[in-house]
């Protein structure tokens, strides 16, 4: 009887839940479904079963040379991602395993910086491109999206090195292991899976990234969020051309959000929620 | 263990990210602390120089900028709601048993990642657009006339997308926190023959305090600069009634060129965030205690 009334329980929680989702991921879905309709179809009301072409995937790239955004984005979140990492690991572990009184100021100080709203510097930023002749070029908006990563990149490292206990680096030492071998066959090896999953957060905020790839590019550093931001212009209704871009677009970022669920709690809560 | 070489070695460690995230925090905010007191416009630059506290005069005199802040407040307040109280709800029924659990919490999360151009450009055409969208399809269905969404409510259509792209990562905070909650306790409760609503009263809000405390103080940094969603749908319009503080100053900046203007309003978003900065660091730094 008890089971039954489980099952019973199970049952309505599974199909409430299963609408619900359904519901939020209603436009991402339709989004998909519209990306494989032709324009004309894409206007001509509600249908969820689209003709199955792919012409907007073709047209999106003949049309607008998609490719180009899409590896600008690929370059721009990856290497903001690996630079990033690159001033944050000995950072992160400098803090983790030689704290001082100082270390909890100066993450507070870093996570702060992480606040200042954009908007706020946007014209010196402007200024400081413009001078550097940085504007619309990779370079600029790697370093751009590196410093603004920066504080949850250190941050993430920090509660994930912390982690790794400090008796075991003093076995390493009392064995008589230099300090480089000691970080390459001791740490090393603990710290991957906190730097990987640090990686993966970084690379979806840095694809998302909306203010400054917007503002300071214009056609050659332009990677997805600006060409996309370029369909808002009013010229006629290409729906089925806006879906194949934006399904291009979110696609990588999904799949690797969907492997990521942990982690994101983690990163994106400093540590508060785990 | 910490001898002064490895000392020395840490300092040398932390350095670059120290001096670099200070050169970055210090300059360009220096900067617009600067322009904030200057007359400084690039396209008439007869009358540049220093007027005190002009600019905040003007910007605060301009009838956008009561408006904007109202905006700016009504849109985080109605997207904490609304995820929030939306979040609780769905991670009490993500949390019970439930075939396919995995599938729905992709589901669910998925617009978290939906880069914020495509989420505002989708709902804009695809589901609010008053000729050919799924919400005027619906409409019409039921013999009703379709809503112009952008036109008659624009702040709310920007709050319902900024809301849709938020319940996930309060959803999954929450969730990921009610997890962590004792089974012993629950079923202890249960044992006693607590009610779902005591139970939800007594035991379950109050752990869940902490994860709601930090869903809302980072959220509210993220949704004080809500910006590509107002861009690419209403652009602030109509008049300012979807104007933020963010759009207002890059409005005045990169618009109308009134740089001094822009940076006095630049400087009052800055204090606006740090109000809350200020609760967020508390909470987080508490953390870090344990």
């Amino acid at each position: 009887m008890a089971r039954a009334v489980s099952n019973q329980h199970k049952t309505i929680v599974t199909v409430a839940a299963w609408i619900v989702a359904f519901l939020i991921f209603f436009p991402i879905l339709y989004t998909i479904i519209t990306s494989f309709k032709s324009e004309t179809e894409a206007i001509a009301g509600f249908n969820m079963i689209p003709s199955g072409t792919t012409e907007s995937y073709e047209e999106v790239q003949s049309q607008y040379n998609y490719f180009k955004p899409f590896m600008n984005s690929v370059i721009l979140s990856l290497g903001s991602t690996l630079l990033a990492l690159l001033i944050a690991v000995p950072a992160a572990w400098s803090m983790a395993f030689s704290p001082t009184r100082r270390t909890k100021d100066i993450l507070m100080w870093m996570l702060s910086t992480k606040m200042m709203p954009a908007v706020a510097v946007l014209f010196p930023m402007y200024l400081i491109f413009r001078d550097l002749g940085l504007l619309d070029s990779r370079l600029g908006l790697t370093v751009m999206l590196t410093m603004i990563n920066l504080p949850i990149v250190v941050w993430m490292l920090y509660t994930y090195f912390r982690e790794i206990p400090g008796e075991i680096l003093e076995a390493a030492r009392m064995d008589g292991a230099s300090l480089w071998n000691e970080i390459i066959h001791v740490l090393t090896p603990m710290a991957v899976p906190g730097i990987a999953s640090t990686m993966l957060l970084n690379i979806i905020l840095a694809w998302n990234e909306a203010f400054w790839t917007i503002r300071l590019t214009a056609i050659e550093a332009a990677p997805l969020t600006a060409f996309i931001s370029s369909f808002s212009s009013p010229q006629g209704l290409f729906w089925a051309k806006l879906s194949a871009a934006s399904t291009l677009a979110i696609a990588p970022i999904l799949i690797m959000g969907w492997f990521s669920q942990k982690q994101l709690v983690r990163g994106l809560t400093f540590g508060a929620v785990k | 263990m910490a001898t002064r070489q490895t000392q020395t070695l840490a300092r040398f460690m932390l350095a670059p990210s120290v001096i670099m995230l200070l050169v970055w925090m210090v300059i360009p905010l220096g900067i617009t602390l600067w322009f904030s007191f200057q007359q400084y416009n690039p396209l008439n630059p007869i009358r540049d120089g220093f007027i005190g506290f002009d600019n905040y005069a003007l910007f605060y005199a301009n009838p956008a900028f009561l408006q904007s802040i109202l905006n700016t407040l009504i849109l985080v307040g109605s997207v904490l709601a609304i995820t929030v109280i939306g979040g609780i709800m769905l991670a009490l029924l993500l949390d019970q048993p439930m075939w396919g659990q995995g599938m729905v919490r992709i589901l669910v999360i998925s617009p978290f990642f939906v880069m914020p151009p495509v989420a505002a450009l989708v709902w804009k055409n695809m589901i609010m657009h008053p000729g050919y969208g799924v919400f005027a399809d619906i409409s019409r269905f039921f013999g009703l006339q379709p809503v112009d969404w952008f036109a008659q409510y624009p702040l709310f259509s920007i709050i319902l997308i900024v809301a849709w792209q938020w319940l996930p990562f309060a959803t999954l905070i929450l969730l990921t926190s009610l997890q962590s909650l004792d089974g012993e306790q629950k079923e202890a409760a249960e044992m006693d023959g607590a009610g779902f609503v005591s139970r939800f009263i007594y035991l379950i809000l109050p752990h869940l305090a902490r994860g709601i405390t930090v869903v809302i103080l980072i959220q509210t940094i993220f949704l004080l600069a809500v910006y590509a969603e107002i861009l690419v749908t209403t652009n602030g319009g109509p008049g300012y009634a979807s104007t933020n503080l963010p759009f207002l100053v890059y409005q005045k900046a990169s618009l109308e060129f009134k740089i001094g203007q822009a940076s006095a309003g630049g400087i009052i978003a800055v204090i606006l965030a740090n109000i809350v900065a200020i609760f967020l660091m508390r909470a987080v730094g508490k953390n870090l205690d344990k």
